[in-house]
C-alpha cells in the first residue's frame, strides 16, 4: 500500500470511527462507512490539511470512495 | 382550580462536579464533599479567578465521568461538552425511568426540553481564532451544529428516538429550571405524555472565566483554597465559583406514569416565573422579582408558604444572597423559623444554565430522603435570620414540599415546587 493510501486510511478511521479493515479502496464513505454529508465535507478538509493541497468543491464531489481519495491525492501530491 | 393534567417525575440523571450519576452526586453532597479545584486545561495565570468545579473525568470507576460511555468518540469531537453532559444525564434519566419508546405512538408522545445559558462558548472562541489565523476553509461543518443551544435537545432526541415536542430554553442561570417548568406545562396541556427536561453547561473556558470576571461576578479571593471559595451567606463570600455539568429529569403525566406502573419520585405541583425589569446582571435590591416568582409558584400549587419545608436557594455566594434571603423571609413571614434553606452551590459551584436542573434534582432527593443538604463554608453568617441555612452538615428533617429557586442575568426568575408522590391510586 502506498504512503498516500496509508495516510488516507488513517484519517478515515479517525474521523468516521470505523474498523480499519473496512476501509478498503472500494468502500463508499456514505454507503459503506456510515458517513453523512457533513462527515464527507470534514473528511475532505482533513485530506487538505494532511496533504497540504486544496480540493475544489467540484473535485470533492467526485471523491465518494476511499479509492477515489487515494487516486486524487496521489495525483495532486505528485504534481 | 385549573384543569391542567398532573405531572410527576419518574427519572433522574446527572453529571456534576461531585461525580457521574445522580446517586454518586447526591451521596457525596449529603456527606459534605465538594467538587472544587484549581482550573485545569487552559492558561489561568492572568485571570483573576483561578478556581472552578470541573467534572471529574476518568474511566468511570469511583464515580468518575467516562465520556466514551455516553457518546462515541467520533461524535464527542463534533460538539461542545454541554451536549455530551446533556446526553449522559438524559440517558441516565431515561434508564432510571425505565422508559424506552419503541412504538411510533410512544415516540411521538415523548419530547425533549433542554436549556443552556451559553451553549458552545469554548468552541466559538476556538473557531474564531482558527478563522482569523487560517481562514474560512478550515471551519468545520460541525462548528454550528455542535455549539447551538437547542442541539442538546436535538442530540438527545436523535439518540433515543423521541419525536414529540423538541424545544430549548435560554434564560441564563435559570435555563434549567425554566426548561423543567416549561416541559411540565407541555405535559399538563396535553402536548406530550413524557418529556426529558433539564439543563447543561460547559463554560469553564478562558473566555468564559474572563467574561464573568469582567462582570465582577466571580470569586477571586480564594485562588489558593478552591474548596473555600463558594460560601453562600458567609461574611467573606466574594463571588461565585463556576461549575459545569448537566441535570435531566423524566417528567410524565400522572395517568401515563400510573398506567405503566412507573416508580414516581415526586410531583411537580408549582412553577412560577417573573421578571425584575431592573438591571442586566444585578437582581432588584428589594427582592421583589424573587418574591413574586415564588408567590406565583405557590399559587399554581395551591399551597401556603408555610407548607414549604425546604428551599434549595439560588444562593450563588455573591452579594445577591441577601436579596434572595430577604425575599424568602418575606414569603414565609412568621413561619420562617420552620423552614430550612441551603445553597448546594457551596459544594458544586454555579452550573449556570444547568444549575436549575441539578438543583431541582437535589430538591427531589431531599424530599425522597427527608434530608436537607448542607450549605458548606458558612463559617460566619453575614445575616441574622430565623431560617435554618443548614450550615456545614446535612440535616435530617421532615420535608413535605421543596422549592427550588433559579435567577438569571437579564432579571429572569423561576421557582419550582415539588411534593412527594401521590398516594397509590385506589
Amino acid at each position: 500500500m502506498s504512503d498516500v493510501a496509508e495516510r488516507v486510511k488513517k484519517i478515515v478511521v479517525e474521523h468516521l470511527g470505523v474498523e480499519s479493515d473496512k476501509v478498503v479502496d472500494s468502500a463508499n464513505f456514505i454507503e459503506d462507512l456510515g458517513a453523512d454529508s457533513l462527515d464527507t465535507v470534514e473528511l475532505v478538509m482533513a485530506f487538505e490539511e494532511e496533504f497540504g493541497v486544496e480540493i475544489p468543491d467540484d473535485a470533492a464531489e467526485t471523491i465518494v470512495t476511499v479509492g477515489d481519495a487515494v487516486k486524487f491525492l496521489e495525483k495532486a501530491t505528485a504534481a | 382550580m385549573s384543569t391542567l393534567r398532573r405531572v410527576v417525575v419518574t427519572g433522574l440523571g446527572m453529571v456534576s462536579p461531585l461525580g457521574s450519576g445522580v446517586e454518586t452526586s447526591w451521596s457525596r453532597l449529603v456527606a459534605g464533599q465538594n467538587g472544587f479545584g484549581r482550573i485545569q486545561g487552559f492558561e489561568i495565570d492572568d485571570l483573576p479567578c483561578q478556581i472552578a468545579a470541573h467534572i471529574p473525568r476518568g474511566d468511570g470507576t469511583d464515580g468518575t465521568f467516562n465520556p466514551d460511555k455516553w457518546m462515541e468518540p467520533k461524535e464527542q469531537r463534533k460538539v461542545d461538552d454541554f451536549i455530551l453532559y446533556a446526553m449522559a444525564a438524559s440517558t441516565e434519566a431515561l434508564a432510571d425511568a425505565r422508559w424506552k419508546p419503541t412504538t411510533y405512538e410512544e415516540q411521538i408522545s415523548t419530547g425533549v426540553m433542554f436549556g443552556s445559558g451559553i451553549g458552545g462558548l469554548s468552541g466559538i472562541a476556538d473557531t474564531s481564532i482558527l478563522l482569523k489565523d487560517r481562514g474560512p476553509r478550515r471551519v468545520s461543518p460541525f462548528f454550528i451544529p455542535g455549539r447551538l443551544i437547542n442541539l442538546a435537545s436535538g442530540y438527545v432526541s436523535i439518540e433515543h428516538g423521541l419525536k414529540g415536542p423538541n424545544h430549548a430554553v435560554v434564560t441564563a442561570c435559570s435555563s434549567g429550571a425554566h426548561a423543567i417548568g416549561d416541559a411540565a406545562r407541555l405535559i399538563a396541556l396535553g402536548d406530550a405524555e413524557v418529556m426529558v427536561a433539564g439543563g447543561a453547561e460547559s463554560a469553564i473556558c478562558r473566555i468564559g472565566i474572563a467574561g464573568f470576571a469582567a462582570c465582577k461576578a466571580l470569586c477571586t479571593a480564594f485562588n489558593d483554597q478552591p474548596a473555600k471559595g463558594s460560601r453562600p451567606y458567609d461574611r467573606d463570600r466574594d463571588g461565585f465559583v463556576m461549575g459545569e455539568g448537566a441535570g435531566a429529569v423524566v417528567l410524565e403525566s400522572l395517568e401515563h406514569a400510573q398506567a405503566r406502573g412507573a416508580r414516581i419520585y415526586a410531583e411537580l405541583v408549582g412553577y412560577g416565573m417573573s421578571g425584575d425589569a431592573y438591571h442586566i446582571t444585578a437582581p432588584s435590591e428589594d427582592g421583589d422579582g424573587a418574591f413574586r416568582c415564588m408567590t406565583a409558584a405557590l399559587k399554581r400549587a395551591g399551597m401556603k408558604a408555610s407548607d414549604i419545608d425546604y428551599v434549595n436557594a439560588h444562593g450563588t455566594s455573591t452579594m445577591a444572597d441577601g436579596i434572595e434571603l430577604g425575599a424568602v423571609e418575606r414569603l414565609l413571614g412568621a413561619t420562617a423559623g420552620n423552614t430550612s434553606m441551603s445553597s448546594t452551590k457551596s459544594a458544586i459551584g454555579h452550573l449556570l444554565g444547568a444549575a436549575g436542573a441539578v438543583e431541582a434534582i437535589f430538591s427531589i432527593l431531599a424530599l425522597r430522603d427527608q434530608i436537607a443538604p448542607p450549605t458548606l463554608n458558612l463559617d460566619n453568617p453575614a445575616f441574622e435570620t430565623k431560617i435554618d441555612l443548614v450550615p456545614h452538615k446535612a440535616r435530617k428533617r421532615e420535608i413535605r414540599a421543596a422549592l427550588s429557586n433559579s435567577f438569571g442575568f437579564g432579571g429572569t426568575n423561576a421557582s419550582l415546587i415539588f411534593v412527594g408522590p401521590p398516594a397509590a391510586a385506589a
